[in-house]
């Protein structure tokens, strides 16, 4: 029988690789996007899995929830990414600092 | 009639206001000089006729036009109250006024904005007109500080010179002061009696002098007791002194000289300058019950005339001659109110406007001819050039030193034996300083006279040829006036003080009876003697032998130069006032204003933001991984205080 400890540990260990995915990536607003749904996918393991361990549903259906969210997320993420690919011709994060005061 | 006499002045000067914003054009010049002209003309036409009207029947005329302001118990109407001191004032004022705008006709035909001219001479008269109409206070306030705008306005007329700015300038500024203490005079009337009307004041004053109110007898002012009565009367008479350029207030009115010589001659001898002496005597009947007050007028009165006077002596410029001549026949007509004789002060006021009026306007003939040079050491000799111009200023000067016969011979007299009768505090004093004052009106008259119209000519030969007689429509006021500087004195010297004054006045003065056949033969013909010694002192040092004036001045040399420098008022007031006032504006303009309310204020703020917003600007890289970090750094710090809070 898998422990609720050993998935927390996965959950922790995939959210700090979406975190550290996050601070070290100096190349590709992607891999952000990536780390971004990384995290998500933790929140949602922890979520599920206190859901089965404390047997109550609402975890599961909140879990639902932060899917359709990150899917919607992912969609617009994606969208301004090709807009501004288009326009700026790529999608290095070096280059995007347009909001430098 | 009385409604024209006031407004058609005030008709003139929108039209000819509005007229002087058409440039350069000489029809509409044309129009607003005649149009003003003949305004006044008719006003003036008007109350002669009311003035003659009043040698039968000196009834009040008493014209509500409209409540000008009313709140709570503070209700003041416009009117037109009439009565002799109106009448004559009415004639005086426009009369002069209308003379002095024909005149302006000629002298200003080489200025380029006659308009505005006449505009501010037609401005003028209309609020003199409301000055002196006035039933109430404050209607008579309005009229005050009109007039002191229009006298701003044309002693300023040609903006471009430096010094008429300044003149203006000090002018306002100086009678400031007098208009400071008039108002507070009529916030103490308001204040004691609740009302402001002319006829409602008197009659409390005089219920409070008998006793019979239950008026406060002492106000606090400045947390010290005085009478009620008293206090208002001087507060009135500060304003009248700074009006009426009596001594210590009277600097404005030498250097108000710099405006055109028919301004002078309107606003600055005729008119203006006598308000003070017409408030005085529109409220004789309180003045009456405040003897200690017409002391001290009495003292000022002749101290001014014998200061003046003296100043008179050594001028060099015309008009500052004519001008403290003014100021010391003021004196003399304030004393003549402070020994009670409102009669003989009024009648003074009356012949003195008209040759006055005449000294100034050929002044300004004399200037007009020898292409506007002011100093009588660049003259002499004239009176072949301008004969007619010579005659006319010859008459007023005689009449101005009280020549037998002549306007001022009777006015001046009536002065000096009222004094000289009068028991009242320094009338003694006022009565010697009076015959001093005549030798010395009588020496610096004949001295401008022979300076500029005898001798031999000192002006220069290109120059000389220029000189030529101004044209009619000049010498005709001259001329009128001159009629009036010779027989206004003979003609009316009955209704002012002689057996018709009872009636003539009615009850719009105090009228005091002096007994006049107990004057001494030789009080009585003193003025007159003494008026010829001055003459003979002048022609002895100014035409027979013309070293003894330069030695004299170099024998008496920190006399002369007292005299020179007007008794070092301007200097005085320079260092007590001007410099320190000026001091203490700076200090507050860089330092306080500019250094601590700009530094810490507005301007410190500013720049407190803009160093900010620069600094956290900084923080802005641009870069999302930054953001990222600062949102981790904060949920992390979040965290680690709620868990170590035990939430």
């Amino acid at each position: 029988m898998i422990q609720l400890e050993q998935f927390l540990i996965l959950s922790s260990l995939i959210f700090s690789i979406g975190v550290i995915g996050i601070f070290l990536n100096r190349k590709n607003v992607i891999v952000i996007l990536m780390s971004i749904e990384l995290i998500l996918l933790a929140v949602n393991i922890n979520l599920v899995s206190f859901s089965y361990f404390l047997g109550d549903l609402t975890g599961q259906i909140f879990a639902l929830f932060v899917l359709t969210v990150a899917a919607a997320e992912a969609a617009i993420g994606l969208a301004i990414l090709v807009v501004y690919n288009r326009n700026a011709g790529n999608v290095e994060i070096e280059n995007i600092n347009s909001l430098k005061g | 009639m009385y409604h024209a006499i006031v407004f058609l002045p005030l008709l003139g000067f929108f039209i000819a206001g509005l007229l002087s914003f058409v440039k350069n054009n000489p029809a509409s010049d044309k129009v607003a000089q005649i149009l003003t002209a003949t305004l006044v003309s008719v006003a003036a036409l008007y109350s002669i006729y009311a003035f003659t009207i009043n040698i039968v029947d000196a009834k009040v005329v008493h014209i509500k036009l409209f409540d000008w302001i009313a709140v709570g118990s503070l209700v003041v109407s416009w009117a037109i109250y009439v009565d002799p001191v109106t009448r004559i004032m009415l004639v005086v004022i426009t009369s002069i006024s209308a003379l002095v705008h024909i005149y302006s006709i000629g002298y200003m035909s080489h200025d380029s904005s006659k308009p505005r001219f006449m505009a501010y001479l037609s401005l003028f008269t209309f609020t003199m007109l409301a000055l002196v109409t006035a039933d109430n206070f404050l209607q008579l306030f309005f009229g005050w500080e009109g007039v002191g705008l229009a006298s701003y306005l044309l002693i300023g007329f040609w903006y471009k010179k430096p010094t008429a700015n300044a003149a203006s300038i000090k002018a306002f500024v100086v009678n400031r002061i007098g208009d400071f203490g008039l108002a507070l005079g009529i916030f103490a009337i308001f204040y004691l009696f609740g009302s402001l009307d002319y006829q409602v004041v008197f009659s409390k004053a005089e219920a409070l002098a008998t006793g019979t109110s239950n008026i406060s007898d002492t106000i606090n002012f400045f947390g010290y007791q005085f009478g009620s009565i008293n206090l208002i009367c001087f507060l009135l008479f500060i304003g009248a002194m700074g009006k009426s350029a009596q001594i210590f207030l009277h600097t404005w009115l030498p250097d108000a000289m710099e405006g055109p010589t028919p301004v002078s001659a309107l606003i600055h001898a005729a008119t203006m300058v006598t308000a003070g002496v017409f408030l005085v005597v529109r409220c004789s009947p309180m003045y009456d019950l405040a003897p200690d007050v017409l002391s001290f007028i009495t003292l000022i009165g002749a101290s001014t005339a014998i200061f003046a006077a003296s100043v008179g002596l050594v001028q060099n410029d015309i008009k500052r001659v004519i001008a403290y001549s003014t100021c010391s026949q003021l004196g003399y007509m304030f004393f003549a109110v402070g020994v009670g004789a409102y009669g003989a002060a009024m009648f003074h006021l009356f012949t003195h406007a008209f040759f006055k009026a005449l000294l100034f306007l050929g002044a300004g003939s004399v200037i007009h001819a020898v292409n506007d040079e002011q100093d009588i050491r660049k003259m002499g000799g004239l009176s072949t050039y301008i004969p007619l111009t010579h005659i006319l200023m010859i008459i007023g000067t005689i009449s101005l030193m009280g020549f037998p016969f002549t306007a001022g011979y009777y006015s001046k007299d009536a002065i000096i034996e009222s004094a000289y009768l009068a028991s009242s505090g320094f009338s003694s004093y006022a009565f010697i300083v009076g015959l001093l004052g005549v030798v010395m009106t009588s020496f610096y008259s004949w001295r401008l006279m022979f300076l500029t119209f005898n001798g031999k000519s000192r002006i220069d030969e290109g120059n000389l040829s220029k000189v030529h007689e101004s044209p009619a429509i000049m010498l005709v006021p001259l001329i009128v006036l001159a009629i009036g500087a010779l027989f206004s004195g003979y003609l009316f010297k009955n209704y002012f003080i002689g057996s018709s004054s009872e009636l003539f006045w009615g009850h719009s003065i105090a009228l005091h009876h002096a007994d006049h056949h107990d004057i001494p033969f030789l009080i009585y013909y003193a003025p007159m003697l003494l008026g010829f010694i001055g003459f003979f002192l002048a022609w002895y040092m100014y035409l027979k032998n013309k070293q003894l004036p330069h030695d004299l001045a170099k024998l008496n040399g920190p006399l002369y130069n007292f005299l020179l420098n007007k008794w070092y008022f301007d200097e005085i007031y320079n260092f007590i006032f001007v410099k320190p006032a000026r001091a203490t504006g700076l200090f507050l303009w860089k330092q306080i204003d500019g250094y601590i309310i700009d530094g810490f204020g507005p301007d410190g703020i500013s720049k407190l933001v803009l160093n900010l917003s620069l600094r956290a600007k900084k923080i802005q890289s641009g870069y999302i991984y930054h953001y990222a970090f600062a949102i981790l750094i904060g949920v992390s710090i979040f965290i680690t205080y709620f868990i170590y809070k035990g939430i």
